[in-house]
């Protein structure tokens, strides 16, 4: 069998993924794992799927070569924009994909979990548009810090609920949603925000966000006569727009793959979310992947000046990627994407979202050749970020 | 013959009480254990506790939480349990999620067990499958009697497999909930105790979650072999600390 990067039929990607899950779950995932595939392919799905990818969100986003960067860094670079989809973000790839799926599935309520609060406005803006229920559980601590995010969930009619438990942030978060699902079994669809969870979900999730690559494709072949690019960037958190950015380039290994984590305070300091450096093989969310977690297998908590990178865990795609070679990981600090991303800003006229500045940083850290062409997923535009970036550089 | 086995030939109905080991205090582990012993308790969960405890409710994390905090790992827990059976000599199992037992290595965790007198374990979190492919054999080769869930959404299909691999009792999930969210039982769960009665199952069944007084208990026995208390008693150590025990098990027998 032809070696692949890609998932295989129990659920694994090499080592790492399956369905660690108490029984509890176990009807719920397996009614989505049973259908997951089988919806996406029919015909009426993909239609009403790529009509909001078109219409709604604002697809297919550009791929545009920033001429001014690529100068200073004697290279060709390219951002693949997805901070110009409707609620600023790549999130909203999957959350059209999956509000899709629960309508099939007949569910007519939806909860999800949020970090910063990206995921939870992708969720609350798809369930407003299909005028579904919506229950998104975020950490108390994040719900203090995001206030902006939360006002919008509200706006869009979304129930925002404070996950109190634990450290009471994004991981906590995760677990009080998948509480309310075993609570509630038979009538919710539970969207998960990144590529991580149980299988199915890393792997309908990298489907959903493989959306980027598929156009990636299309759209260098029109600029540089080429489908492939010497290098394909994106930052990991989770990891769903590197998932996207990946997807259709897995097992063509002339692209190389560069995978951006945050290195918080530095990768040493005990405040940090680079989880292929730190992390150790174990459990967390229903999957096998690489976590952050103290010697005696307790999760630990992550740090980073971005909210969407300070997950323990990775989703197990790239747990994979990393534990093979396939993919080379670099661990950036807040200060140097603090500077990378306000360096776009006076380059291109680009506010990027600090999880995108991550991945704009590996230019100070990596010498790419002045014929190399360079992919970058901007994920996200720096709106809600905002904050954060007057703090820092007392603007 | 394993505890467990011997226990579920008694002829009675069998209370099992779930507790968070280090809790409320870090050495309390074992004078929790004697108490319940002492106080008429038939089999004994010990609880591991873990940062995320995803089929937990706000009463069994909390505990966990604070177990954490007073420093309770699994090194420490079997250094507490070590000379357990010198005093207690009721079932014990236990009772935690896998990420703690990957780490410390499944074969060296098992082998503990054994060494501390472990009847049994319970891990919400490892599959079936994943154990039968994969675990199955250590497992048996310490001598440890896995015990798995079924919930009233679990399919009759599935409940035959998980009964067919089953050496002990099945751990029969009351309800569509996590642990410590219901109080009193329906007409839901009433059929649905009454359908698994009807499966004629070979390996007796044992009700947890929502029992946390003689009525509940009493529902929950009619058709199984026994009924597991965890937060109604996680509630009471709160309150009351390691005394008093006595009076809590009084209150459910």
């Amino acid at each position: 069998m032809k070696k692949t990067y890609n998932i295989n039929e129990k659920g694994y990607y090499g080592e790492f993924g399956g369905a660690y899950i108490p029984e509890m779950l176990y009807p719920n995932v397996e009614e989505l794992r049973q259908n997951y595939l089988k919806i996406m392919a029919e015909p009426s799905f993909q239609e009403e799927f790529n009509a909001l990818l078109k219409d709604y969100v604002g697809r297919p986003s550009p791929l545009y070569f920033a001429k001014r960067l690529s100068e200073k860094y004697n290279t060709k670079i390219y951002l693949k924009r997805e901070d110009l989809n409707h609620t600023g973000a790549h999130k909203i790839n999957n959350t059209i994909g999956q509000i899709l799926m629960a309508k099939r599935l007949g569910k007519n309520r939806i909860i999800a979990e949020t970090g910063a609060g990206q995921h939870g406005v992708a969720t609350a803006t798809v369930c407003a548009l299909m005028g579904i229920e919506c229950i998104v559980y975020m950490g108390e601590i994040d719900i203090a810090r995001q206030a902006p995010n939360v006002a919008r969930m509200k706006m869009l009619g979304a129930t925002v609920v404070p996950a109190l438990s634990g450290s009471r942030t994004l991981k906590d978060a995760t677990n009080e949603a998948i509480r309310d699902w075993i609570n509630n079994p038979v009538d919710t669809h539970y969207i998960i925000g990144s590529v991580v969870g149980p299988h199915p979900y890393p792997d309908m999730v990298a489907k959903f966000q493989a959306v980027v690559s598929e156009e990636i494709k299309r759209q260098l072949l029109e600029k540089e006569g080429t489908e492939d690019p010497t290098y394909l960037v994106a930052c990991v958190g989770g990891g769903s727009n590197a998932a996207g950015t990946y997807y259709h380039y897995l097992d063509n290994e002339a692209v190389n793959i560069i995978a951006v984590e945050a290195a918080g305070l530095g990768v040493d300091s005990g405040e940090s979310a680079a989880t292929s450096v730190l992390g150790k093989e174990g459990i967390i969310h229903g999957s096998k992947t690489l976590l952050m977690q103290t010697h005696d297998g307790q999760i630990t908590e992550p740090y980073s000046i971005s909210a969407g990178l300070d997950y323990p865990g990775v989703g197990p795609m790239h747990a994979n990627l990393y534990k093979t070679g396939r993919a080379e990981f670099i661990a950036i600090t807040d200060d140097d994407a603090m500077k990378a991303g306000l360096d776009l800003c006076k380059l291109e006229g680009i506010i990027p979202a600090i999880e995108s500045s991550h991945a704009l940083a590996v230019f100070e850290h990596k010498i790419f050749k002045p014929d190399d062409i360079v992919v970058l997923n901007l994920s996200g535009r720096g709106d809600k970020d905002l904050q954060n970036y007057i703090d820092y550089f007392k603007l | 013959m394993n505890r467990i086995n011997q226990k579920l030939e008694e002829d009675k109905k069998l209370l099992s009480i779930y507790f968070t080991a280090g809790y409320p205090n870090i050495n309390d582990t074992v004078s929790v254990i004697e108490n319940l012993e002492k106080s008429g308790v038939d089999m004994i969960e010990i609880g591991l506790p873990f940062s995320d405890p995803l089929a937990d409710g706000p009463t069994i994390q909390s505990s966990s939480t604070k177990a954490l905090h007073n420093g309770m790992t699994s090194e420490r827990l079997f250094e507490q349990l070590k000379d357990v059976r010198k005093t207690v000599s009721i079932p014990l199992i236990i009772m935690g999620y896998f990420n703690p037992m990957l780490q410390y290595g499944v074969e060296e965790f098992c082998k503990k067990c054994q060494e501390v007198g472990i009847d049994g374990l319970i891990i919400p979190d490892l599959p079936v499958d994943v154990y039968n492919d994969n675990y199955k054999s250590i497992f048996e080769k310490y001598g440890l009697i896995n015990v798995f869930l079924i919930t009233p959404q679990t399919s009759e299909e599935r409940i035959r497999f998980i009964d067919s691999i089953s050496k002990g009792f099945i751990y029969m999930v009351s309800s569509a909930s996590v642990t410590g969210s219901q109080s009193g039982f329906g007409a839901i769960q009433t059929n649905y105790f009454e359908r698994i009665a009807e499966m004629k199952l070979k390996n007796p069944q044992i009700v947890g979650f929502g029992i946390s007084n003689n009525e509940t208990f009493t529902q929950a026995t009619k058709h199984a072999k026994g009924a597991i208390i965890g937060s109604a008693f996680v509630k009471h150590l709160t309150t009351n600390g390691v005394d008093n025990i006595e009076d809590f098990v009084n209150t459910i027998l």
